[in-house]
């Protein structure tokens, strides 16, 4: 039996600037539990009238660093935890936290493959835990991620991507929704089913899929994978949202 | 936006609420399966559609879309309404 879900302060080592919306905030952990790829923490905020605000953050590192984790944030407008992690928090700082938390949405090199990743805007977040834990692992898994962002300043991790998508067996390909650079020759639409049936074909039907993005993301991605015969119960996802992100 | 759009948007599923569930349950629950007492379908609570905009948290059959669990915090109590669950099977 795994110890008691509890609350814990941790202590803020760096912030990181990934997009113009999103920052990624290293937080080392005085009770740091080795995760599972995907898996999330809650953050808790405590204002000083006793009023709290909490949401939960995807875990964007691998579980081989040991005493730390990287919860990576999107900035939501009228957010009330994600405008305070962007505008307020600095190294040094203390927050309140609990975690790793989640089971469902995880993957492992134990898992197996091949897997096929989906991921719109943040929620790339925990699929990048997924492919840096499958790199430390030296995992040879077969794996795909197909990443859709609204313009190439908004792809959160590009460089690592780049980097990671030539080593061995790892391919990623990208969309840009709202506008792409000149001479772009990546996908230039939201996902469909035909750029799902052209990403996942050299897997088959034997891959086990993970999808995180905006609910009508994941529910078009989802019954897409269905559709080219991927069965239901190897297709995991996770939705975020304007409160969940 | 039509109201439709922004519903869906405010739509989770049972990851986002895995903290409570673990806290309410003892245990990791998204995993557990749930067996909709209106539809009979069964799925992980990971998968549910979760609602957490609200004074508690609503958590829907992804098939039929009627509640199968609401959950509840008070400063004294937490109140979970499981009527719309034939049974959860949670691993040992």
């Amino acid at each position: 039996m795994r110890r008691p879900l509890g609350w814990q302060i941790a202590t803020v080592k760096a912030i990181a600037q990934e997009t113009a919306h999103v920052k990624t905030v290293t937080l080392a952990l005085p009770d740091w539990t080795a995760h599972r790829p995907g898996q999330h923490y809650d953050v808790r905020l405590t204002a000083a009238d006793g009023y709290q605000a909490q949401r939960s953050y995807s875990i964007a590192s691998p579980p081989e660093r040991a005493g730390e984790v990287d919860l990576t944030v999107e900035r939501i407008p009228d957010g009330e935890v994600s405008t305070y992690v962007h505008d307020v928090l600095a190294a040094g700082d203390g927050v309140e936290v609990r975690g790793p938390i989640g089971g469902y949405f995880v993957w492992e090199a134990s898992t197996g493959g091949p897997l096929l990743l989906v991921a719109g805007g943040s929620g790339v977040v925990p699929l990048m835990a997924m492919l840096r834990h499958r790199a430390a692992a030296g995992a040879k898994i077969p794996a795909r991620l197909l990443y859709s962002s609204r313009t190439l300043e908004d792809v959160i991790f590009r460089q690592e991507l780049d980097s990671l998508a030539s080593r061995d067996g790892l391919a990623i390909f990208h969309t840009l929704t709202r506008g792409q650079p000149k001479g772009w020759t990546g996908y230039a639409r939201r996902i469909d089913q035909p750029m799902l049936a052209e990403v996942s074909r050299p897997l088959g039907t034997a891959a086990v899929a993970f999808i995180c993005g905006p609910t009508a993301l994941v529910e078009t991605a989802a019954n897409a994978l269905v559709q080219l015969g991927l069965p239901q119960e190897r297709i995991r996802t996770e939705r975020f949202g304007p409160t969940g992100t | 936006m039509t109201e439709r759009d922004v519903v869906r948007d405010l739509t989770l599923d049972g990851n986002a609420v895995a903290g409570l569930l673990e806290e309410v349950f003892g245990g990791e629950m998204t995993t557990a399966d749930g067996r909709c007492a209106h539809c009979g379908s069964t799925n992980a609570l990971g998968a549910l559609l979760a609602y957490v905009r609200a004074p508690g948290v609503v958590l829907r059959c992804p098939a039929c879309t009627e509640v199968v669990a609401r959950i509840v915090q008070t400063p004294r109590e937490t109140l979970v309404d499981l009527r719309g669950a034939a049974h959860l099977a949670i691993r040992r």
